[in-house]
């Protein structure tokens, strides 16, 4: 009964409170991720050859090193050159960049898999380049990318977690601070794994009515 | 700049011994997923509804939990709760292993679930039990299918280990801390962590490709 009260009163408003913090830390990255990743998955499709290669060296450090080493870096690192991140923005800009990496490699694989004859035909029928992205190729490699970009989002929205290595306080950081507080590590845990579920579910629903809401007759897109 | 050159150059050996407590880490994990995703993804594949359920339930949490809390919840909470301690190198790898278990078995039910369905009403015309079809007819084909699956989740699993660092695991991300902390040489010592990891994930993609080319048959496509 005690414990009850105490995780009412005590756990859940500070949970929420951190929560919030993981949203706001969630939203900003995902959108950024999302603008960085069309960029560079149109870059590594569309640009010329130093451009390409840039893109494709960014790709592969910002997928291959871990995230933490990512944050560490943009928190502990960039202090080298004078340059001072808050926790909070360390974390948004490594969220970000790191999210952007992945995405581009949906975005690539959506762009290349629309056939090169569409793109004559649309020459042909005398659209412009532009027209034709706007027109053509953007609807139909938006609608692939979709179910990897959605699966990418889920991962940042478990990778905020780690926002907390770099003491920037979210949900995580929260049920740290209170269950060695009160060493119900077990409970804390477990209501704080809760949140994340219902955040990643709630997500996974959105971005499966998204799917179907933008789903065309006969134009198939793969479900991963 | 040379000073954060000769710190990467005296730390190097300390953190070469903590890329030992890595691969240590990832093998464990992998091992562990390996030896739990084959038997979850036959049960989600070929078990009977409840315990499909189950599986379901265990993907589902293992996929939607993030890794560090899970690795709280466990070294902190249930595993002292079941009076089991420990360290955080065991717990850190049980719990990868876990959640990499949840993942592998995706792999694996997608793989077998490519394979032709009238193989394993063959084999019964042929007089093989369930069990004997699943292990000598699905399993050695889903496995082969599921290497560059597998190569993925290695790498993901490598750089999930450095979270391990929140419990305590001397792996690199910790050692490499611990020295940025003494010397104040933050950027050059966690590129070169990064570098490491970069490497790790090249060779380790390089063999299991190596791997996927050993194991193929000759003549079965796929």
């Amino acid at each position: 009964m005690e414990e009850l009260v105490y995780i009412q009163h005590e756990v859940l408003p500070s949970l929420f409170q951190g929560l919030w913090i993981s949203v706001l830390l969630i939203i900003p990255s995902a959108s950024l991720g999302l603008v960085i990743g069309i960029l560079m998955g149109a870059a590594r499709v569309f640009a010329g050859r130093p451009v390409m290669m840039a893109a494709n060296i960014y790709v592969a450090l910002f997928r291959g090193i871990p995230l933490v080493v990512q944050l560490f870096i943009w928190y502990f690192g960039l202090p080298y050159f004078g340059i001072y991140f808050s926790p909070f923005l360390a974390s948004v800009v490594a969220f970000s960049l790191c999210s952007g990496a992945y995405h581009s490699e949906y975005i690539r694989g959506a762009l290349l898999s629309i056939k090169k004859g569409q793109m004559l035909a649309a020459e042909a029928l005398g659209f412009g380049r532009l027209e034709m992205l706007r027109s053509i190729v953007l609807p139909q490699a938006l609608r692939r990318a979709l179910p990897g970009c959605g699966n990418e989002l889920i991962y940042l929205i478990k990778y905020s977690s780690l926002a907390y290595m770099v003491t920037c306080i979210e949900l995580t950081g929260k049920g740290k601070i209170l269950a060695s507080h009160s060493f119900k590590y077990t409970e804390i845990f477990l209501i704080v794994g809760a949140f994340y579920l219902v955040l990643v579910s709630l997500a996974g629903l959105l971005l499966r009515h998204m799917e179907n809401r933008l789903s065309l007759p006969g134009f198939e897109f793969h479900r991963t | 700049m040379t000073e954060g050159f000769v710190a990467v150059i005296n730390a190097l050996p300390y953190m070469l011994k903590g890329s030992l407590v890595t691969i240590g880490v990832v093998f464990g994990a992998m091992g562990l997923g390996l030896s739990l995703g084959v038997p979850l993804a036959v049960g989600l594949v070929y078990g009977p509804g409840w315990l499909r359920k189950i599986i379901g339930f265990y993907v589902w949490f293992f996929r939607g939990v993030p890794l560090l809390v899970l690795l709280f919840l466990f070294y902190f909470g249930l595993f002292s709760w079941m009076g089991i301690n420990f360290s955080a190198f065991s717990a850190g790898t049980i719990v990868l292993g876990l959640i990499s278990a949840a993942y592998q078995s995706q792999i694996f039910r997608g793989a077998m679930l490519s394979l032709p369905e009238g193989q394993l009403k063959a084999a019964r015309a042929l007089g093989m039990s369930d069990v004997k079809a699943i292990l000598f007819i699905i399993l050695p084909q889903a496995l082969r299918l599921s290497v560059p699956g597998w190569s993925n989740e290695y790498s993901i699993v490598l750089k999930d280990s450095a979270v391990t660092y929140a419990l305590g695991v001397a792996e690199i991300m910790a050692r490499t801390h611990f020295v940025a902390s003494r010397t104040y040489q933050h950027l050059p010592l966690y590129i070169a962590a990064g570098m490491m990891y970069l490497l790790m994930t090249y060779i380790g993609v390089k063999g299991l490709r190596i791997l996927e080319k050993n194991v193929r048959i000759p003549g079965y496509s796929y």
